[in-house]
């Protein structure tokens, strides 16, 4: 709770910063603005630059202010921060992001930004040019849903998808084209200068569906998966079918009205599938390039997630060069190599990947919309026809519902499981224009398309009016309409397996009742797949351990590894490698294998540490193929245990007040003091103050340790051994055989002594340890202290150390495998007497 | 053939399969000509022998298993009523269905037959439980030989372990369609019969 405040103030705070930064920045682009940011800025402002910088130099210039040298990436990179907060503070408060979608907000605060704009130059100089938006904005989006899309139930209902993004796209073209031709001829807008070609073409750009105020609110409310997908893979090639329609059309209008004949027709049909499939088959062409290099880059795997993204834009880059459908070519290329490229890369590569689109996807959308706001702020564009404004929303919404239901209700003859009526109506409802539609009108012809700023402007409220009217009630509607939702299934063996054994039974059936149905397709392409596209694409490795099963099942171990983890350092220093009833992982016995197997050069702290440590870290650390028996987890911590053992040390060790002194490091800042830090070491100190205090009372001298401990080396031992035999261990023989083993195996304990010097500061230090270190006296020893404590220490409170047999102390004390095995014993013992204890200190 | 074999089905036959098993006509007298070519013996019943010649069901890791359901227990022979019944299982559900009751009682495409068809996949022994053996060997048939049997044994212990309610080590039915509950079976388990 007290958590989420603070968040919120900090946030706040942020929003405080947007405001002054948005004053700030505002006269600094009013300085510069002449230019429009991209398209022509660079070369006028270097063209200045250099020529105040021959003309000024009379003195050696110590510092120069150079804006214009620096203007145009400045600007560049202001905006991209201005959008970026405006996205913060449209998600600072939740509840406001759950009634009006994000989409929506961002438009909004567009509109503030261009008022702002507008009111310090009188005029629009920061607009969406649509070369930056389809160059620089538009792949990255593309490429990261194609690449995040669920690749099974994209491809089993390709069928459909298809249908919808190319049929639907041409239906909904061609007669809101018509229908608002038939209007003007009509008589319904008044006198325009647009042409029954120049309609069509307004009705293809009209056509862009935007997925990504939907795909919002389809996430928050879970609808079934369906119904996602076909809404998602629908507006994703319905983007590249726009644009081919769009271009088609073009070319038409540039021909002319009366040159177009039955033949050029043809000719427009013909270019319209060759540059759609051809771009698609060049997105194939590159996901295949993309999963070859994958097998070959394990050596550079810092970059490697960055071939993907390259290559991905290249695709995009090498279809428009080819004039090819860009938007298809990326799409497909996402599409493709997404498997094989996840089974190639490592899994921190899959990880970065995944992030880095996420990061630029997210961040161009933030930008578009906003920039779809400011646009906005133009007197230029707005030429109002009501007419025309009116009866384009009134099309596209009745003719996406008609081409939705019309084609659906073909789908659903053939298919297994038809789209019913309430799904119908949301994938209509869900027909939000977007930023393609924009772009498309702004790359508009003025010289071809006199009417271009309606068309221009119409769009723009098309959006508006789609995202902000239709992105608010989508939610209530979906809700309303009780939409069937996704079944959120957690990730089960059990499901896997079945859903595998389904697979085979139901092909089995297709060959029984003697046809090929959808699963004679999918099986045949998975053995095709299985033959040759893996070995193609695959790393060897790679592909054998590429099984569903087995990954589902090395993922449940993962996150038991990690939960595992967590309740333990949570319960307390090592009781969960005792504790076996919270994990299905047999780590205790696997451990206990360990130990008994020795190592008995290691100090068993730092085995410990990597039992804490390891779990998690391995399926980073790890470069081997995702197995998860813990077999393998084995024979990794057998490497690592040390190098564990320093981390953890690193960092939970208390820092030294020197060492507190700010650092400077090009990567991370050290927080200088620790105020808990502190705390904790007072109480501590007091604690132990007292505890001696008490056990002087008691008899039990104290000062007899201290003023051993500055020895600290091994030689000191053979001093402290005689002590032992004469001291009383009233808690039974288990200890006193703990000490005899420790000095019978003096020679071994000589060995790793000299690590654990440090090793019982991981004990001290762990926050998770420090339960017990307050109920126990003797481990309250500062690090430096505990090595003669083990010796000499009297255990001043018996009942502290019968209760906590485990503690690093007594471990310490024991290197043979037998005293841990007894230590492990005991431990299940005294297991219940344990509890209270701890109970209490953490209170 | 298609017309001689419907000729050989008679009418009041064909009507009790179709309220049996709820496919239509059409569906009956096509799958019957497919049971029919699939009778080499010209019996009217299919002998495991039949099913083994399916080419395509050779390749299949859960072939024979599936075979086997076909067949009552105890019995080798399987008439074209006990046919339709298993084909039954895997007929869609559809909407207009569950307003109106065929039969009396579970029809046999609703879930719960469905899953009981799965579930006996697995129950080799007919105890109606899946033991950690049973389930070795489908997993075994199912996946690779790139995964060690050690591996192959931990999975099936976590299997286990996941749907076990009440310790036995096994998995009885009940436990099977409880760990299945977020699973669209009826979807899962449904393949298109031609009309």
């Amino acid at each position: 709770m007290q958590l989420k405040t603070s968040a919120m103030a900090l946030l706040r705070r942020f929003a405080l910063l947007l405001a002054l930064l948005i004053v700030f920045n505002t006269p600094c682009k009013v300085a510069a603005l002449e230019e429009d940011i991209a398209e022509e800025g660079y070369s006028k402002s270097t063209a200045t630059e250099t020529s105040s910088n021959v003309t000024t130099i009379t003195t050696l210039p110590i510092v120069i202010w150079k804006w214009h040298h620096v203007e145009t990436p400045y600007l560049v990179a202001l905006w991209i921060l201005t959008c970026w907060l405006c996205k913060l503070v449209c998600e600072l408060n939740h509840s406001f992001t759950s009634v009006i979608p994000e989409s929506g907000l961002l438009i909004m605060m567009g509109f503030i930004l261009g008022g702002i704009v507008w009111g310090a130059d009188k005029a629009q100089t920061f607009k969406l040019i649509p070369v930056n938006f389809f160059y620089y904005l538009l792949p990255q989006i593309v490429l990261d849903a194609s690449y995040c899309m669920p690749n099974k139930l994209f491809f089993s209902n390709l069928g459909a998808i298809l249908v919808h993004a190319i049929i639907g796209t041409c239906w909904n073209a061609g007669t809101v084209g018509v229908a608002l031709w038939a209007c003007y001829e009509w008589g319904a807008m008044g006198t325009l200068n647009i042409g029954p070609l120049q309609f069509l073409l307004f009705g293809a750009l009209m056509s862009a569906v935007d997925p990504v105020a939907v795909i919002a609110v389809f996430e928050e409310v879970h609808v079934n998966e369906v119904l996602y997908i076909l809404v998602f893979g629908e507006s994703l090639l319905n983007d590249g079918v726009t644009v081919v329609l769009y271009n088609v059309f073009d070319a038409f209008v540039s021909l002319g009205g009366p040159k177009i004949n039955a033949e050029e027709i043809i000719k427009g049909i013909i270019s319209f599938f060759v540059v759609a499939f051809g771009g698609s088959f060049l997105g194939v062409v590159f996901a295949i390039l993309i999963s070859m290099l994958t097998r070959v880059t394990k050596n550079v795997q810092v970059i490697e997630a960055g071939f993907i993204i390259v290559l991905g834009y290249l695709s995009y880059l090498t279809a428009e060069m080819l004039s090819l459908s860009a938007i298809l070519s990326i799409t497909f290329c996402g599409v493709c190599c997404q498997k094989y490229v996840n089974a190639n890369m490592d899994e921190k590569s899959v990880t970065t990947l995944r992030y880095s689109l996420k990061v630029l996807a997210n961040g161009s959308e933030t930008m578009i919309f906003v920039f779809l706001g400011v646009s906005a702020i133009d007197k230029n564009i707005w030429v109002w026809n009501t007419g025309f404004i009116l009866l384009t929303i009134l099309f596209i919404i009745v003719f996406r519902f008609m081409g939705v239901f019309f084609l659906n209700w073909l789908l659903n003859m053939n298919r297994l499981i038809p789209i019913d009526i309430t799904d119908q109506i949301v994938m209509s409802y869900g027909g939000l224009r977007g930023a393609v539609a924009y772009g498309l009108a702004a790359t508009l012809d003025e010289a071809k398309i006199p009417e271009k700023n309606l068309m221009l402007g119409t769009t723009l409220i098309v959006v508006y009016f789609t995202v902000v009217l239709q992105g608010i009630t989508m939610k209530p509607f979906v809700q309303w309409l009780k939409v069937k939702k996704a079944t959120i299934s957690d990730l089960t063996l059990n499901g896997k397996i079945n859903n595998r054994t389904f697979e085979h039974t139901l092909t089995a059936m297709e060959d029984i009742c003697g046809r090929m149905g959808d699963n004679w397709w999918t099986r045949h392409w998975k053995n095709f797949e299985d033959k040759y596209v893996c070995w193609l694409l695959m790393k060897s490795n790679a592909r054998k351990h590429n099984d569903n099963i087995f990954g589902a099942f090395h993922k449940l171990n993962l996150e038991d590894a990690k939960n595992y983890v967590t309740v333990g350092e949570r319960k307390g220093s090592l009781a969960f490698i005792r504790n076996d009833d919270n994990a299905s992982v047999d780590f205790k016995k696997k451990l206990a294998l360990e130990y008994a197997n020795g190592m008995p050069d290691m100090s068993d702290m730092s085995e410990y540490d990597f039992g804490i440590d390891n779990v998690p870290v391995t399926s980073g650390m790890k470069n081997q193929i995702p197995s998860v028996s813990l077999d393998i987890h084995e024979q990794d911590s057998k490497r690592m245990p040390d190098l564990n053992a320093h981390h953890l040390l690193e960092q939970h060790l208390y820092k030294s007040r020197s060492n507190n002194r700010p650092t400077y490091s090009r990567s991370h800042y050290k927080e200088s003091e620790n105020p808990d830090e502190m705390q904790e070491i007072f109480q501590r100190t007091m604690r132990s103050r007292l505890e001696s205090f008490k056990s002087a009372k008691m008899g039990v001298k104290p000062s007899k340790k201290i003023s051993k401990h500055p020895k600290k080396d091994s030689t000191h031992k053979p001093n402290g051994k005689p002590a032992d035999p004469n001291r009383i261990y009233p808690y039974g023989d288990e200890d006193f055989e703990f000490s005899a083993d420790s000095a019978s195996s003096s020679e071994i304990a000589g060995n790793f002594r000299r690590r654990s010097t440090n090793a019982p500061a991981a004990g001290v230090e762990n926050p998770a340890f420090i339960p017990e270190m307050d109920t126990s006296a003797p481990m309250r020893n500062p690090p430096w202290q505990t090595e003669t404590a083990i010796n000499t220490a009297v255990a001043p409170s018996q009942r502290a150390q019968g209760r906590l047999p485990w503690t690093p102390t007594n471990l310490r004390s024991a290197c043979s495998t037998d005293s841990i095995a007894m230590a492990n014993a005991s431990a299940d013992d005294e297991a219940p007497e344990e509890k209270p204890g701890k109970h209490n200190t953490r209170l | 053939m298609g017309s001689r074999a419907s000729s050989l089905l008679r009418e009041e036959d064909i009507e009790e399969i179709k309220k049996e098993t709820g496919f239509s006509h059409s569906q009956i007298t096509r799958l019957y000509s497919r049971f029919h070519s699939l009778d080499k013996g010209e019996n009217g019943a299919l002998s495991r022998e039949d099913f083994q010649r399916i080419p395509e069901l050779a390749i299949n890791p859960l072939g024979d298993r599936i075979i086997n359901a076909f067949f009552p227990e105890g019995e080798d022979q399987v008439n074209f009523r006990g046919f339709m019944r298993t084909l039954a299982h895997f007929r869609p559900v559809e909407d207009n269905e569950k307003n109106k009751v065929l039969t009396p009682g579970e029809p046999l495409n609703s879930r719960t037959n469905k899953l009981l068809f799965a579930f006996r996949l697995y129950d080799l022994d007919r105890d109606d439980k899946i033991s950690r053996d049973e389930l070795l060997q489908v997993l075994r048939m199912m996946v690779g030989v790139n995964i060690s049997d050690e591996q192959l044994g931990s999975i099936a212990d976590r299997t286990i372990q996941e749907a076990d309610t009440n310790g036995d080590m096994c998995i009885s039915f009940n436990e099977f369609t409880k760990v299945l509950e977020k699973v669209d079976v009826e979807q899962k388990m449904s393949i298109r019969f031609l009309h």
